[in-house]
């Protein structure tokens, strides 16, 4: 399948009564695609299918962050997240990172494969100078170089590590995000990580476990969402509003504002141009939906 | 006005009888505890006894209701199973050791409160005004976030605690968020004080951390007498946090040791 010419983005409501609604309670973390969908990997599992020719979503400009982070502001958000595609192929991405630090704590997501000593060294500079907090997530998706690159491509696990050696040098202190498959054990995958990465010299690791999400280039792999990965007709009194990261969360790209950073390719995931457009209640009819809710899963850092 | 506000106490009865005696010192008006009486420390109804005997208002926190209902955890939420043990291991503790009457009391005290001051309107809570475990982090609250707190629950002053580092952020709009610390142990610092939070309102706010020493070898003496964790143990003597870390952002990581 190409990537890059999949149907385009109208607004397709998922409209089925089946679905239980969820409400944005607040706007606590804004999610900025930054790189939009463009990454200098190819990962096999990408829920957006990001890659070195996927122009789906553009890179979004300095002034345009500055736009929707001041849109943000009025609305008391709390954090913001940078993510891609890969933020760190964006060549203002440390400006546009001080830039929104002025304003809030900022997460930039990363593949950690393009973390030379320069660009590390300015971003350990902006995180002692900075009045909020800085993180860094690299992604891994296998404690070790054949399971990773398996994903990833060749040569990105050494890469990445070296990413994260220089961070933690610099006193950075990355979290390693990882994706499991559901056959994972969470505790099994949590001690091989830390003991790899204590093992490279990575003192004080700091780990974060994700599923999976079958969408974007991840169907290729496992076929997508069957029909009973749903949250359709869900009895009201068993909904629990308080459980989903989208009741404190949308995402901007160069192409409006989504629900999530997980639906910005989702028929329906698009809910306008503005923030005060977005701030309605979201039909939860995605398989992906379905994931976060029986995960409990955030993006957020916590 | 002065008003003394802590949280945090975690059975340290050494160093709640130091604040107590601090706050009556230096003429405090009001004293308030912000909740979370057990966990980590020794005997924890030795604590209760002394903040119930003082008549020290409390607010209910996590740990609080948790131990109140006969819950299974302390509600802390972490998933590193290393944090998971040791708070587990202190949750378990505190559990075995408070009295039916405490944890009875502990059921009734209030999530939070509010009252006005010289014309401001102060808000009281364990975590966040909006949830009971929330952690509000000096370094991952934009004021934006911290003006919409104040607005939401039509409040200048709001006084929270729960994550055991204290800070004071004045906001642009004139209201002012003070996470009070804590007091049962000490602030990854590597000293062994502890802090508590001592607001004045005289037409303006200011707000004043109360560096306060005890004596940490006797309340060593008494972890170990009771077979609490050397980890534990060697927080109170350092300073430095050694458990429960997973929570904390990179920039109050980056200041601790472990």
């Amino acid at each position: 399948m190409n990537w890059t010419t999949v149907s385009p983005l109208e607004f397709q409501p998922v409209t089925s009564a089946r679905f239980p609604r969820q409400p944005l309670h607040h706007l606590d973390t804004l999610w900025i695609q930054v790189a939009g969908t463009l990454c200098n990997l190819e990962c096999t599992h990408c829920f957006v299918a990001s890659g070195p020719r996927n122009h789906r979503h553009g890179m979004m400009s300095r002034a345009e962050v500055r736009r929707r982070v001041a849109e943000s502001l009025p609305l008391g958000v709390k954090e913001f997240y940078f993510t891609g595609g890969e933020p760190f192929a964006h060549p203002e991405i440390v400006e546009i990172l001080a830039d929104t630090l002025e304003h809030g704590p900022s997460t930039a997501l990363t593949n950690g494969t393009l973390f030379g000593e320069e660009c590390v060294a300015r971003i350990a500079a902006l995180a002692e100078s900075s009045r909020y907090a800085l993180e860094v997530r690299v992604s891994l998706d296998g404690p070790t170089c054949a399971a990773h690159d398996a994903i990833r491509g060749a040569g990105s696990f050494a890469r990445a590590l070296a990413g994260l050696k220089r961070c933690a040098r610099q006193g950075l202190l990355p979290i390693v995000t990882a994706t499991l498959d559901v056959e994972e054990d969470p505790a099994q995958a949590r001690a091989a990580y830390l003991e790899m990465l204590r093992g490279a010299g990575i003192a004080r690791p700091r780990l974060k476990l994700l599923p999976r999400f079958r969408i974007g280039r991840e169907i290729q792999r496992s076929g997508g969402y069957g029909r009973t990965d749903t949250l359709a007709d869900l009895p009201s009194n068993a909904f629990d509003p308080n459980r989903l990261q989208c009741g404190a969360c949308r995402a901007v790209t160069s192409r409006g504002v989504f629900v999530c950073p997980l639906l910005v390719d989702e028929p329906g995931g698009r809910m306008g141009d503005r923030l005060a457009d977005a701030l309605g209640s979201f039909p939860l009819g995605h398989g992906a939906c379905f994931t976060c809710y029986t995960t409990g899963m955030t993006c957020a850092n916590e | 006005m002065k008003l003394a506000a802590f949280g945090g106490v975690y059975s340290n009865h050494r160093s709640l009888r130091a604040v107590l005696a601090d706050s009556a010192r230096i003429g405090a008006d009001h004293a308030w505890c912000l909740g979370d009486l057990g966990g980590f420390g020794p005997h924890p109804d030795r604590a209760v006894e002394a903040l119930r005997a003082a008549g020290v208002p409390t607010l209910r926190g996590n740990v609080d209701d948790a131990i109140g209902h006969g819950r299974s955890d302390c509600g802390c939420g972490y998933s590193d199973p290393r944090d998971q043990r040791f708070a587990q291991i202190s949750y378990d503790y505190t559990a075995s050791q408070t009295s039916a009457e405490h944890r009875a009391w502990m059921r009734g005290l209030p999530e939070q409160h509010r009252m006005e001051i010289e014309g401001r309107r102060l808000l009281l809570c364990h975590g966040s005004p909006r949830r009971v475990n929330e952690f509000l982090w000096e370094s991952t609250c934009s004021d934006a976030f911290l003006e919409w707190l104040c607005d939401w629950n039509a409040a200048d002053l709001i006084l929270c605690s729960h994550t055991g580092l204290h800070w004071h952020r004045p906001l642009p709009s004139g209201r002012h968020v003070v996470n009070v610390g804590a007091i049962g142990r000490p602030a990854n610092d590597g000293r062994a004080d502890v802090w508590y939070a001592l607001v004045e309102l005289d037409g303006r706010v200011s707000v004043e951390f109360r560096p306060i020493s005890y004596d940490t070898e006797a309340l060593a003496r008494e972890m170990e007498a009771d077979r609490l964790p050397e980890e534990f143990v060697e927080t109170i003597r350092t300073g430095w946090w050694t458990t429960c870390l997973e929570n904390l952002p990179a920039k109050e990581r980056r200041r601790g040791k472990h």
